[in-house]
């Protein structure tokens, strides 16, 4: 800072109470000294130009300077050491024969079954078929939920009158929907969509309603302001305000769509059903071939897994740390 | 007259009133500082100004237009960059594509905050935010622009700092501005009238003129706070027990 003196303000309260201020408040008020004291009440900057260099000052004294992202390998190497750790106690488990191999396999057997059913490609069929039904129910379920979870949360009497029936379907199993859903489109894919939908589109929608709950309110007030009409007001403010608790609606409608898939593909088999991992479980079980359930169960599992980390991890996390939301959190 | 409140009298459900009878008339590119204790309705009067409340009873009169608002907390959205904010207020009330651009960028030079335009909210200090509030609210291109406590959470520093930067965006822009407050000194620091509002009902007991002396002359401007002062406390004495 240059060396003018800036009567900047001293973190010195007014002198004047209620009980001075008759008489001689006042008293020496032409020199230039008593102004410092007083500098909250006046005119504190010399100009345009000082101003702008105290307050760039300032602003650099307040701002944190920005940090550099790193790697940071624990986040990685502390899930597969738990991963590792897990793998051995199960093998330690199974090598101490309690059971009988066929019914607990070891990891080892498992392995061996995953090379078995690779080479005969039914493994990279039933992945797949799955992933692919899962994504495409799930990103139907996102179109079709969106609006209805807008316009609910926007409109006071279509809330009330549909949202407990929402948040009721969110708590029945979408397994509930098989029967029905085979009675009315028979063994086809239709059927599997069908479980999908009932199990994504309500948390979907329930996820949007409470994100939009959660909106502080003056940012319609602001909104209001700014002139925004209803439209606007929920497509530029409301949704992306409510955009962290949509998002967490999406993976939970993700999880639901995963779910209600494999429920669907374990109790509909045969007819133009393809062979899901779902199927593959039923296989295993048809052939009472504990292996292949295995198999199965961890496939499902690394799917989940693997979604969830390279899809809806980063984007929350970037989504978070955009808003200064992710500061202390121990992701 | 750009501002003139008749009467004007509001109670939520039926409370008490919260104001009664507010009487005030605000000239064209007059900076009035409206003052009083916390509750005692300053912001409710702010918002029926700008049209965000309704009054219950009594007449207003305000630009067609509407007015340009500023709230206590910077109130920026937090998804949107420094400059996307001002853009969005340009976006809002119509402005071009091409132009918000130029425009924001403008405004944001003119509270200096040039270079943070693509910095967030969260990343900017307190000080900051406020000038990007201050930005965007000149965004909206209004007459008159209402300010809810701008400054009452920052810090003493900051806050003379943003006294004169306000002070002097007030004079290069011309605009119409009423400024609320509960302090006393930071109404005689910037307004040019200060209007006292009394607690339960709100009511405009007393006003007092700011003179350009008082910006410069310490010892005035002091004198007049303690004279303000001490006509508050006669107010909030009235309630006591
Ligand atoms: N929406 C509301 N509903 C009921 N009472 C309210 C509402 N808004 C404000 N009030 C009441 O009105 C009074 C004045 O509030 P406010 O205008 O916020 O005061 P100030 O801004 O001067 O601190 C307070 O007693 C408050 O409780
Ligand atoms: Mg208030």
């Amino acid at each position: 800072m240059p060396n003018n003196p800036t009567p900047l303000a001293e973190p010195v309260e007014s002198p004047i109470s209620t009980s001075s201020i008759s008489g001689q408040a006042g008293s020496n008020t032409g020199e230039p000294e008593s102004r410092k004291v007083h500098a909250a009440l006046t005119r504190s900057s010399t100009g345009n130009e000082d101003l702008r260099e105290l307050e760039s000052g300032l602003d650099s004294l307040q701002s944190d300077a920005a940090r550099a992202a790193r790697i940071d390998w624990s986040r990685i190497l502390l899930p597969v050491a738990a991963l590792v750790v897990l793998v051995l106690a199960w093998q330690f488990y199974v090598s101490l024969g309690f059971k009988r191999r066929d019914l607990v396999p070891g990891p080892l057997d498992v392995l061996g079954q995953f090379g078995t059913l690779w080479a005969d490609g039914s493994l990279q069929e039933a992945v797949w078929t799955s992933l692919q039904r899962g994504i495409v129910g799930f990103l139907i379920s996102v179109v079709i939920a969106t609006p209805i979870g807008l316009l609910l949360a926007q409109v006071a009497p279509l809330r009330r009158a549909f949202g407990p029936l929402i948040s009721g379907l969110q708590v029945l199993p979408s397994v509930a929907w098989v029967p029905a859903a085979i009675i009315w489109f028979g063994l086809t894919d239709a059927t599997v969509y069908f479980v999908v939908f009932m199990g994504a589109i309500p948390s979907i929608i329930n996820g949007l309603i409470s994100g939009v709950d959660q909106i502080p309110p003056q940012y319609r007030s602001v909104g209001t302001v700014l002139g925004a009409n209803r439209v606007q007001m929920a497509l530029q403010i409301v949704l992306p305000a409510a955009l962290p608790g949509y998002l967490s609606g999406l993976k939970q409608g993700w999880a639901f769509s995963w779910r209600s898939l494999m429920a669907a593909e374990i109790i509909a088999v045969g007819g133009t059903i393809g062979f899901g991992l779902g199927s593959m479980l039923n296989q295993g079980r048809d052939l009472a071939d504990m292996t292949i359930v295995m198999s199965a169960i961890l496939l499902i599992l690394a799917v989940g897994i693997l979604i969830e980390l390279l899809v809806f991890a980063p984007i929350e996390k970037r989504l978070l740390r955009r808003r200064g939301l992710l500061a202390g959190s121990t992701r | 007259m750009p501002v003139v409140l008749e009467n004007l009298g509001k109670r939520f459900g039926d409370g008490a009133p919260v104001l009664d009878d507010v009487n005030a008339s605000i000239a064209q590119g007059e900076f009035v500082a409206l003052l009083g204790a916390s509750g005692c309705g300053k912001s409710t009067l702010l918002n029926i100004m700008a049209g965000l409340e309704l009054p219950t009873s009594g007449a207003l009169e305000v630009p067609s237009d509407g007015a340009a608002f500023m709230f206590q907390d910077a109130a920026l959205f937090p998804w949107l960059t420094a400059r996307e904010n001002i853009e969005l207020a340009l976006k809002l009330r119509g402005v071009g594509k091409s132009e918000r651009r130029t425009k924001a960028n403008e405004l944001l030079d003119l509270v200096h905050l040039g270079g943070a335009g693509d910095k967030r909210p969260h990343e900017l200090s307190g000080g900051m935010r406020q000038r990007v509030s201050l930005a965007r609210s000149l965004a909206q291109d209004r007459q008159l622009l209402l300010m809810d406590e701008p400054f009452a959470a920052l810090d003493a520093i900051t806050r003379d700092l943003l006294h004169d930067e306000l002070e002097r965006i007030w004079k290069e822009t011309g605009r119409t501005i009423v400024f609320v407050t509960h302090n006393v000194r930071e109404a005689v620091r910037l307004g040019q009238r200060v209007l006292l509002l009394s607690s339960r009902p709100g009511r405009v007991v007393q006003e007092w003129n700011v003179t350009e002396e008082h910006r410069t002359d310490a010892g005035l401007a002091g004198q007049l706070t303690g004279v303000i002062t001490a006509r508050l406390r006669e107010e909030i004495r009235r309630h006591a027990k």
